[in-house]
Order: structure tokens, then sequence, then C-alpha cells
């Protein structure tokens, strides 16, 4: 057993690029779930859209990098719009169950066959950064101790960890000015919001753009950091580790989706290195085949989670008094 | 703003006694107001005009449509039929949002405090034409900064005349019952009502709070408002109401000041038969 590896493996994965975009994914969904009370399950659909909009413009219509990112918010927009127009007047849960459905149905759309032309179908598209990593003005990785990262990572993590900064602070300006007051009265009660003369579903909308178009940029900088795209990617846990991440780091609070993103990220990368080790080294009891290790990695961490949030329900950041309240 | 001075026997004195009477200056009509639930008509209201500048109290049994009529009346709820205006404005098919910013404003039967707000954020959301509400000024904070802080020194005031100012900073969820509901009254004050109706303001409210209570309604019509409440409580309507509305089944079955009210047999019909109204009559009595 080399635990000094597996921690040191874990800390990459903590700030690697999974955990930065998931913290993008996660500062998305704060201003939905966290802020506004949007059950939004279909997150992966705003990151599926941002992907592929920087995919589809790069790969299979030969723009510019730039102009994917355009495209990519836009379709964030775009998805918002489709998303809340029918839905957001109705009761929270129609809204939650479109949700999951609408990121479902984009991602066998865009790896059915017959979209192979413009999506690559089931193969994806290929090639999407290369100007990206042409712009590259670094000339050599990072190299601290035990986080260390090739050149290119470096790259593409200093500009994913510089966009999570960068909403971040966004996010924070929104919500202590009097526009996410409104927000987090319609999370409080709708009604009560409505009575006071706030025009409820048209702060619903603007919310999930904001945390939309968020997600989006996770996308587009998944597609942009590993130069391809891959429909297999977006399926419904990446939503699901998204809410992992942000009730770690605590809902509504600011640091919060980022805080969980790299603790997460350490947590699940630990336990796989450690379930891998304690395998080669014959510790495991019989039923962990190789082919279980996976799934048993899966567990551990979920049995993480679930002592983190009985042993802290309010998250790393989140404020235990405005907790208290909800019962 | 009302131009009558708001004494009981005042503006209404020669209004006659009965149902759907025309009022001397209305600032709310609602006509041919129907809306059913199913098989049930929950409300079928013909004339109603609300006078202007004075304290109407809404009363009926049990199921009598009270609270449907609120729900219409502010856009909570849409009517199968009628139509209703504010001064003189049209406000039929309008919604909830924009009937309180023209100044109708209304509270919840139960309650709506905003908990995991503090009692100044829910004070300061109630004022309206925020520069800071819109989403492309709120990051600049420049742009409201000024505003936010004239609200903050309304709520204050409006916090001090209710004695909450001591719990401005406490989370909404953490005051109790009765001091949620004068929240909830202060807090609709801040969207500039003309016109406020409240839900049943005494529900639920500890017997030394409803003093209190009734003593900020006339306060309301003293500055200047129109009141419309709902209540149950038959010592709280003889004792500050100017008019009362009384509604039976859906229709408006009475009108009159609450004195007459008591006499009236159509209402006592309406009452009796249940252990409610005999109590709330005792009561007023």
């Amino acid at each position: 057993m080399d635990l000094i590896s597996v921690a040191e493996t874990a800390l990459r994965s903590a700030f690697g690029p999974q955990a930065a975009f998931y913290a993008l994914l996660a500062i998305g969904l704060n201003v939905h779930y966290g802020y506004t009370g949007l059950l939004n399950f279909g997150q992966v659909g705003f990151m599926l859209v941002g992907a592929y909009g920087v995919g589809i413009s790069v790969a299979t219509f030969g723009l510019s990098l730039w102009a994917g990112v355009g495209v990519a918010v836009i379709l964030g927009i775009g998805l918002a719009l489709l998303l809340g127009a029918p839905t957001l007047r109705l009761r929270s849960d129609y809204f939650a169950i479109t949700t999951i459905a609408i990121a479902e149905v984009l991602r066998l759309l865009v790896r059915s066959s017959p979209a192979t032309d413009l999506t690559g179908g089931p193969f994806g598209l290929q090639g999407v950064a290369v100007d990206f990593y042409a712009i590259n003005p670094l000339s050599a990785g990072l190299s601290l101790g035990p986080l260390s990262y090739p050149v290119a990572v470096t790259w593409s993590l200093l500009v994913t960890w510089t966009l999570v900064v960068l909403t971040t602070v966004l996010v924070a300006l929104l919500m202590r000015s009097p526009w996410g007051r409104v927000l987090r009265a319609i999370r409080e009660d709708e009604d009560a919001a409505r009575s006071l003369g706030k025009n409820v579903f048209s702060y619903k909308m603007q919310s999930l753009i904001l945390g939309g178009v968020i997600g989006a940029f996770g996308g587009a900088m998944y597609a942009i950091a590993g130069s391809t795209v891959n429909a297999d990617v977006f399926r419904p846990q990446v939503t699901f580790y998204a809410y992992a991440v942000l009730i770690l780091g605590g809902a509504a609070s600011r640091l919060g989706p980022i805080i969980g993103a790299v603790i997460f990220w350490f947590l699940f990368s630990f336990v796989q290195g450690f379930v891998r080790q304690a395998q080669s080294a014959d510790l495991l009891p019989e039923f962990f085949s190789s082919g279980a290790i996976g799934g048993a990695a899966l567990t551990l961490t979920g049995i993480g989670l679930m002592l983190l949030v009985v042993f802290r329900p309010q998250g790393i950041f989140g404020n235990k008094r405005e907790l208290a309240l909800d019962a | 703003m009302p131009d009558t001075s708001p004494t009981r026997s005042g503006p209404l004195a020669d209004v006659p006694h009965e149902p759907n009477v025309a009022k001397p200056d209305p600032i709310l009509v609602a006509d041919e107001v129907r809306r059913s639930f199913g098989g049930l008509t929950a409300v079928d209201v013909d004339h109603l005009e609300v006078q202007r500048g004075v304290i109407t109290a809404v009363i009926g049994p049990n199921g009598a449509g009270k609270t449907t009529f609120f729900n219409l009346l502010t856009g909570f709820d849409s009517p199968d039929h009628g139509s209703w205006s504010f001064n003189g404005v049209e406000l039929t098919g309008q919604a909830s949002h924009q009937i309180a910013r023209k100044g109708l404003v209304r509270t919840f039967q139960l309650t709506k405090a905003l908990s995991r707000l503090t009692v100044m954020d829910n004070m300061k959301l109630g004022a309206v034409d925020q520069r800071g509400e819109r989403l492309l000024s709120a990051a600049f904070s420049a742009l409201w900064r000024e505003q936010e802080r004239e609200i903050e020194e309304r709520a204050t005031e409006i916090l001090e005349r209710f004695q909450l100012l001591d719990k401005k900073d406490d989370y909404a969820g953490e005051l109790s019952g009765g001091q949620r509901k004068l929240l909830e009254m202060a807090r609709a004050l801040m969207v500039g009502p003309e016109l406020i109706l409240l839900d049943e303001p005494m529900a639920g409210v500890n017997p030394a709070l409803v003093q209190s209570l009734l003593r900020h309604v006339t306060q309301l019509r003293d500055d200047g408002m129109s009141v419309i409440f709902v209540e149950h409580d038959m010592d709280v309507v003889m004792n500050i109401s100017d008019w009362v509305a009384v509604l039976a089944e859906g229709r408006v079955i009475a009108e009159g000041p609450p004195a007459s009210i008591l006499a009236n047999p159509d209402v006592i019909s309406a009452y009796l038969g249940s252990d409610e109204g005999a109590d709330a009559f005792l009561d007023g009595e």
C-alpha cells in the first residue's frame, strides 16, 4: 500500500480539470437551486449544449474558437428559454421532471446516427481546441510539489479556474443586490413575491439563463480542455455529482461550489486509488472482482458523502441558522 | 389619495343598507364576478363597490368564498366570468404582480413570511421600481446604493411603527406567529398600496397582540389608505370596520355599517345553524 501516492493523485484531481468543470456546473446549479429554489435536474444538458456549441462550430463548420464559445453561450440561453417557457409557471415538480427529460433527449439526439454529419454521432468530435493550445503562452507546466500537470493541462486549468473565479465573483455581486434578494424571496415563497409586485416568471427565467450559461461554460471548457466531445459523457449522473458538489460545499453559499468540487474530487479519486491499491495487495474480500472496483469506489464515496451530510447538513460553507428554519 | 375624512359615519352615512349598493367614491368596483370549482359556485358577486378611505370588513360563514374572492381580485386566481376595476382602471385578466404594482396589495391567511430572509430584507423586497432589481444593473452597486439607502430608511420607519425594529437582523422564520403577521402587514406597506386586503389578519394571533394589530389597521385608514379585511371574530369587526359586506355561498347577502349587520335577519339565518355563527353572534352582541 502506498497511501502517499494515492493522496498525491487525489490532490492532483482535486485541482484538476474535472474539479474545475464541476465547479462551473455547481456554480450554475447554485444560482438555480441554492438561490432561486429551482430544482434543475438537467444541468448536464447545459453542459452538453456548451460542449457541442464549441465542438460543432469548430470541428464541423471550421469556425474560430471564439465563435464557438459565442455559439455555446447562445445555445445555453436558448436551452433555458426552451426549458423554462412552458414549465416555469408550473409547480416545481413538473419543472424538475422536464429538466431531466430534456437533458436525456439532447444526449440521445447528439449521439444518434442520423446526426453523425453534425455531431459525429456515437464517435463524437475531435480536434476542437487546436486554436486554444496554439495560443498557450506558458512554456512549462505547473510543478508545485505533488501538484504537477503537463504544460497543456496547466494552460487549460488556468483558463477554467479563472472562469470559475470570475463567475463566482459575478454571482456573489448579483446575489447581494436587490436582484438576488428577489431570487431568494422566490425560493422562500413565490406567492409572497408576487403579492409584492415581483414578476416571478421573469426572475425565474433570468435565473435559469444565468445558471444555464455558467453550466454551458463548463461544457465549453470541457470540450476545449480535452479537444474532443463525446455524447456518452453527458449522462444524468453528471448532474447528480454536481448536486453532490453543491450540497457538500453548501447551497446558497458563495464559495460552496468551489470548495465542494475540490473536496468531492479529492474524495472520489482517493477512494478509487485506495480501492485499487487494496485490491492489488489482495486486501479486498472475494466478491470484489476486478470489474467491481469502480462500483466499490462509488459506494465508498457515497458513504463518505452521506457521513458529511449527516454531520454537517448545511455543507462546508452553508449557514446552519438558515438551514434550521427549513423545518 | 382619499378626499374624504374617514370617520365612521362620514362618507357612507347616506348609503342605504342593502347588498350591491353604490358608494359615493368607490376605489374598487366588481361586477358579476363568478368562480366555480366543479359543481360548486364559490363566488358569485353581482356587484360590489368598496368605498375609498374606509375599513370594509368582509364576513361570512366558513366556505362563503371570502378568500376565493380575495384571490380573484388580486390575480391569484382567475374568474370564470366577470370584471372589476380599481381606481377606474380595469384589472380583469391582469397578473398578480401587475395588480400589486397598481396599489392593490394583499396579505395571506396563512402568513407568508420569507423565512430565510432577514426582517429587513423582507421589508426592502416590498419596495417597487428598484433599479437594483434589474439584472443588468444589479452587479453594479453604485447604480442602486442610493435608492437602497432610501428604501432602508423607509423600512426602518415602518418597522419602528410596528415595533419590529429590534428584530430587523433576525430571520423572519425566527419570529413568533403574531410578529409574522405584523411583518407581513408592514411589508405590504412598502409596496405603497392605496387599497390593502388583509386576509384574516388576526387569525392565530395571541390576544395580547390583537389590540396592537387593530391599532395598526385603523392607523392605515387614518393614513389615507383603504382597507378590506376578512375576519371571523365579530368583536374585531364591530370594533374597527366602517362598513361590512356579508358573503354567504359566494353572494353578497347584506351590506351596511356594523350595527345594522347584527340586526339583519338574512345575516342571522346565513350564520345560524352553524356553531360558529351562534358563537360569533353571541360574542358580537
